[in-house]
C-alpha cells in the first residue's frame, strides 16, 4: 500500500493537469477572443464574421461571402446554414452570431423580440416551385398530384417557412396534399427529390435552380402570388461585445443589400426586395 | 479491494468533474421542464401520436432484434474458437452500428432500400413496394442501430454459461437443437431479457438514421425524438416535454436493470 499511494497520486495529479490543460485551454480562447474584442485596430488577426443564414440561401450567400471577403480582407465571413426557426431559436438561446438572415419573417420577429436584432430589413424575396427529379419518371404534371396518395411526396413541416409558403399555396390552390415526409428545412426536401426517393416535392424556386439538372421543374400557376421574404439583420448579442465585430456586421448587412448583393441574389433567383 | 478503497483527492475531484459534465445537461432539462404545463402538453394530439409511434416501433425493432439477435449472439460466441481474422472482422460488423453516426446508418439504408437503392430499386420496380417513408422504415432504422446492444448482453451470457450443463444435456442424449432449446436459452435467459431491454431504450432514443432514412410524417415516422427535435423549433416547451419523457423512460429503464448487463460492464 506505501508504494501504490504516491502511484495514485502521480496518476492522479497528471488527471488534474490534463484537466487544468483543457480548462486553461478554453479559457485562453475565450480570452483572446475578449483581447481582440478590446483592441480591434490593433490586431491583426481577421475579424471573424459569424453569419446564420436560411438554408435557401445557401448557394447564393456562399457566393456573397466570397465576394464580401474579397472587399474586405480583414474580414473572415463564417456561414452557418438551418432551417430559419431553428437558426432563431439558437440565437434567443445565446449562439454567438452576427448576422442572421431569415427565410421568412416570423423567424426574424422572433429575434427581434428577444431584443437581439434592430431593423430587419427585406433583402430578397422568393417563390415555391414543383420539383420532380430528372426525367419526371411519375409524370407529375401539376400541383393536383400532390393530392395523390400513392405518389412520393416530400414537403417542408408547416412550422417552417417553406412549409407555411407550401401549406398557403396549397390552400390558395385547393389542393389536399398527402405527403410522406415533412421535413425541416428546404434542402432536405430538395435531397429526397434529388435521390428519386419521392415523386415530386415543393420548393423554392431558388433551390430548384441550384440542384440544376438534378430535378425537374414544373411551372404552378399561383405560385407568384405566394411571396417569401427574407429579412436580414445585425444581431446585438454578439456585436456588443465586439466593436469590430459590430462594425463588419453593419458592412455586410449593406453589402447583402446594396448593388453587389443583389446581383448575386438576382443571378440565383431570388426576387428583388 | 482496501488499497483501491479510496481514491487520491486529485481523481476524486475529476471524477466528480465528470460526473457533473455527464448529469448537469440532465438536471437542467428537469429544472427548466415545464412542470405546471406537463399533462397538457403530453396529452396533446401531436405527443399521443409520437408517443404511440415509438412505443410501437420500438416493441416492433425489440422483437426483430430478438429473433435476429439470438442467433447471431450464439455464432458470435462459437467465434471465440475461430482464426483471427474472420472473428475480428465478425465483432468489427457487429460493433459498427454501435460507434457509426446514426445519420451515416440512415444514408446507408437509403442507398440499400431507397426506390433506387442496391436492393430497394429491385423491390420497387418488382413488386412496386417503396421502404422509406414509411413505419417499417422507421422499425428497420431502429433495428439497425439497436440490434449491437442485444447481441452482445446476449453473448456476453452464452460465455459465461456453464457449458457442462450443455455437454451433460448433450452426453444423455438431447439433440443440439433440444440442447439449446431446454439447456442454453433458460441459461441465458437473463442475458436476453437485459438485452432486449436495453435494445428497446435505443431504438426509442432513434433519430439519425430515422429521419434520414424514414423521414418525418405525423403518425407515421414521427417519433418522439424527431418530434421533440421539431418541436424545438415552434415550441420549446412541447419539446423539453417530450425530452423529459425519453429521459424518464431511459432512466427507469437503467435502474432497473442489474449492473453486470449494461455495456461496458463485463460479468
Amino acid at each position: 500500500m506505501s508504494f501504490r499511494m504516491p502511484r495514485a497520486g502521480v496518476a492522479g495529479a497528471a488527471l488534474a493537469l490534463g484537466a487544468a490543460l483543457v480548462f486553461s485551454g478554453c479559457a485562453a480562447g475565450g480570452g483572446s477572443a475578449a483581447s481582440r474584442s478590446s483592441a480591434p485596430g490593433t490586431d491583426a488577426a481577421p475579424t471573424t464574421l459569424t453569419v446564420f443564414a436560411a438554408a435557401s440561401l445557401t448557394e447564393a450567400f456562399d457566393a456573397l461571402a466570397e465576394d464580401f471577403e474579397a472587399e474586405h480582407p480583414a474580414i473572415e465571413v463564417s456561414l452557418s446554414y438551418g432551417g430559419s426557426v431553428a437558426l432563431a431559436q439558437q440565437i434567443v438561446e445565446g449562439a454567438p452570431v452576427d448576422v442572421f438572415a431569415s427565410a421568412a419573417e416570423p423567424p426574424m420577429t422572433v429575434v427581434v423580440e428577444a431584443g437581439l436584432a434592430d431593423d430587419p430589413v427585406v433583402f430578397a424575396t422568393n417563390t415555391l416551385e414543383l420539383v420532380t427529379p430528372a426525367g419526371n419518371p411519375a409524370g407529375i404534371t401539376g400541383l393536383a398530384d400532390l393530392a395523390d396518395p400513392d405518389r412520393g411526396i416530400a414537403l417542408c413541416d408547416p412550422t417552417v417557412p417553406c412549409g407555411a409558403a407550401s401549406d398557403a399555396l396549397l390552400a390558395q390552390e385547393g389542393v389536399t396534399a398527402s405527403p410522406d415526409t415533412l421535413e425541416s428545412d428546404v434542402k432536405s426536401v430538395l435531397t429526397k427529390v434529388v435521390l428519386g426517393e419521392v415523386d415530386a416535392a415543393l420548393v423554392y424556386r431558388t433551390d430548384a435552380r441550384a440542384a440544376g439538372d438534378a430535378v425537374e421543374g414544373i411551372e404552378v400557376p399561383g405560385a407568384a402570388s405566394v411571396v417569401n421574404r427574407y429579412p436580414i439583420a445585425a444581431v446585438g448579442a454578439a456585436a456588443d461585445r465586439d466593436v469590430g465585430r459590430a462594425e463588419a456586421a453593419a458592412d455586410f448587412v449593406a453589402f447583402v443589400t446594396g448593388e453587389a448583393g443583389q446581383s448575386v441574389l438576382a443571378d440565383a433567383g431570388f426576387g428583388a426586395p | 479491494m482496501g488499497r483501491t478503497g479510496r481514491l487520491a483527492w486529485p481523481v476524486a475531484v475529476v471524477a466528480g468533474v465528470a460526473l457533473a459534465v455527464l448529469v448537469l445537461p440532465l438536471v437542467a432539462l428537469v429544472v427548466r421542464a415545464p412542470w405546471g404545463d406537463l399533462a397538457d402538453l403530453m396529452t396533446r394530439e401531436s405527443v399521443l401520436q409520437a408517443l404511440v409511434l415509438s412505443f410501437t416501433t420500438a416493441t416492433l425493432a425489440t422483437g426483430a432484434c430478438l429473433v435476429l439477435g439470438v442467433p447471431l449472439a450464439a455464432l458470435l460466441a462459437r467465434a471465440a474458437d475461430w482464426p483471427t481474422l474472420p472473428r475480428r472482422a465478425l465483432r468489427a460488423a457487429v460493433t459498427v452500428p454501435l460507434v457509426l453516426p446514426p445519420v451515416v446508418g440512415g444514408i446507408a439504408l437509403l442507398l440499400l432500400l431507397g426506390r433506387r437503392g442496391l436492393i430497394g430499386g429491385a423491390l420497387d420496380e418488382w413488386f412496386g413496394i417503396t421502404v422509406p417513408f414509411t413505419t417499417g422504415a422507421v422499425v428497420l432504422a431502429q433495428v439497425f442501430v439497436a440490434l449491437p446492444f442485444l447481441v452482445f448482453a446476449v453473448e456476453g451470457a452464452l460465455r459465461s454459461a456453464d457449458r457442462r450443463t450443455e455437454l451433460a444435456a448433450a452426453t444423455l442424449g438431447a439433440s443440439r437443437w433440444q440442447v439449446f432449446r431446454f439447456v442454453t436459452l433458460p441459461l441465458v435467459a437473463p442475458g436476453v431479457a437485459a438485452g432486449a431491454v436495453l435494445c428497446f431504450t435505443r431504438a426509442l432514443g432513434e433519430f439519425g438514421a430515422t429521419i434520414t432514412f424514414a423521414g418525418s410524417l405525423p403518425g407515421v415516422t414521427r417519433t418522439l425524438p424527431i418530434a421533440s427535435y421539431l418541436a424545438m423549433q415552434s415550441d420549446p416547451d412541447e419539446a423539453i416535454a417530450l425530452a423529459l419523457l425519453l429521459l424518464a423512460v431511459s432512466v427507469i429503464v437503467l435502474l432497473g436493470l442489474r449492473d453486470r448487463w449494461l455495456p461496458g460492464v463485463r460479468a
